[in-house]
């Protein structure tokens, strides 16, 4: 009776105090993955001008850097739990240790990027040249972010 | 009598052994007469130092623009051997190289060599930057006599024996310190050739980008397949034209990436790479050109499963 009580308690535990959370935390993971490629797709509209493998049109490009905008005023805060960095949950997340410790370093670095994308909603859609000037900026912010808190290439 | 023979035998061999090991060990360096009458621009030195990656290894951990230049050192760098922490090379002439010469340096570049007549741990990619120019280390000298002196102090690097014993690294420089370039010049065009320059000398992408042996030699029949990290943690890039590897980039996506840091699905460089991008950014369009055209001529490799 006892035993088996325990045995029930412990299953308990487990599925609250592991399952359970993982659970929410692989949400959190899934939801700022899906934030990064909702930026990739639309850096990729502007990007495929920039490099002349699309021709440019003002209006898809100012579309495309206006849902970059309407990404950055998310609050994110609810997708970085503690407990989820590649140290703690490896196969999901390529999120270092870092960002949790040296925190708020990367709301610095989040300011840059906004800073980057809000100069790019104004250029998209002025013309080419202007769209080619501004996307520099934003991959250099991207890149500032990934070369400190995200595992290198896997 | 017989026994006495034998001994004089064995101790001879082992005489002779010593010998042979002391001059197959001897470090290299320039005939001063090769350094005669070069003398670098600061300017076009900008150029070497970006596309040769100093900063990347040398500035302190953490450093971001203009602090990328204070080549104080002290980043570390866990391998199979122990590990090694990038040494200042800043202008301080007590921890730095403020006070050597040219020669110093270019047998540094060159042959791995210290002033002192030491031979270097091939973590400093001399294995790369022998194929270097001497008029580009010449302006890399000049360029690097601009930038300010760090007076913090180098530390040893972690390395356990028989590694320790340094004269030891001439016999791993003579079997695995390559002479000239992996990519033959034959049947290679003008840009093929300088971005055969960039990659194999001053980039020394394949420092990273080619897996190593169990002595840390590099596998030349993986060359530019990607592999494991040295550091432990993920894989790198396979970059070779083989679908494993960019062989579904085009043109414009290698050099994108190189001046942009995005990839073709437009993610963006992170970790080492990102650094590397920043100093890629730098070189002009035509060298981004050349770099394509020459990984384009390597030999398509899948990863290794």
């Amino acid at each position: 009776m006892i035993r088996s009580f325990v045995k029930v308690t412990t299953a308990t535990l487990l599925i609250a105090g592991v399952v359970t959370p993982s659970l929410a935390d692989e949400a959190a993971i899934k939801a700022r993955q899906g934030v990064m490629q909702i930026y990739a797709q639309n850096l990729g509209i502007l990007g495929a001008m920039a490099k002349g493998t699309a021709e440019y049109n003002a209006e898809a490009a100012s579309t495309a850097a206006g849902n970059l905008m309407t990404m950055m005023s998310i609050d994110q805060s609810a997708m970085w739990p503690q407990g989820t960095d590649n140290a703690s949950m490896p196969a999901k997340t390529g999120a270092l240790p870092e960002i949790w410790t040296t925190y708020p370093a990367i709301a610095e670095k989040g300011k840059a990027l906004a800073d980057a994308v809000a100069a790019m909603n104004e250029a998209a859609g002025t013309d080419l040249a202007s769209l080619q000037g501004a996307i520099g900026t934003v991959g250099g912010a991207c890149g500032g972010c990934h070369k400190v808190y995200r595992q290198k290439d896997e | 009598m017989q026994i006495n023979k034998l001994v004089r035998a064995a101790t001879t061999l082992i005489i002779l052994g010593l010998i042979a090991f002391w001059v197959l060990t001897i470090p290299g360096k320039h005939d001063p007469t090769e350094l005669q009458g070069l003398v670098g621009s600061a300017d076009r030195g900008a150029l070497v130092y970006a596309a040769s990656g100093c900063s990347s290894c040398h500035s302190a951990k953490g450093a971001e623009g203009e602090a990328m230049l204070i080549l104080s050192g002290g980043r570390a760098f866990p391998s199979d051997f122990g590990t090694f922490f990038a040494p200042n090379i800043s202008q301080s002439v007590e921890h730095g190289i403020g006070g050597w010469s040219f020669g110093d340096v270019a047998n540094a570049v060159s042959f791995g060599t210290s002033p002192d007549g030491q031979h270097y741990y091939p973590a400093f990619p001399y294995t790369s930057y022998q194929n270097m120019d001497l008029a580009d280390v010449a302006d890399l000298y000049a360029y690097l006599k601009t930038l300010p002196a760090s007076e913090v102090a180098g530390k040893p690097h972690d390395v356990g024996l028989p590694f320790s014993f340094r004269r030891g690294l001439g016999l791993w420089k003579l079997v695995f310190l390559p002479s000239g370039y992996h990519l033959p010049a034959t049947g290679l065009n003008e840009e093929e050739l300088r971005g055969r320059y960039l990659v194999e000398a001053m980039g020394h992408c394949t420092e990273c980008h080619t897996s190593r042996n169990f002595l840390g030699g590099l596998r030349q029949n993986r060359w530019l397949a990607g592999g494991p990290n040295p550091d432990g943690k993920g894989k790198i890039p396979n970059i070779t034209p083989h679908a494993d590897g960019i062989g579904g980039w085009a043109d414009i996506d290698v050099v994108t990436y190189l001046n942009s840091g995005f990839t073709p699905e437009f993610d963006v460089a992170g970790g080492q790479m990102a650094e590397v991008v920043e100093n890629m950014k730098q070189l002009p369009a035509e060298d981004h050109r050349a770099i394509t055209a020459y990984l384009r001529r390597i030999v398509a490799m899948p990863d290794k499963k």
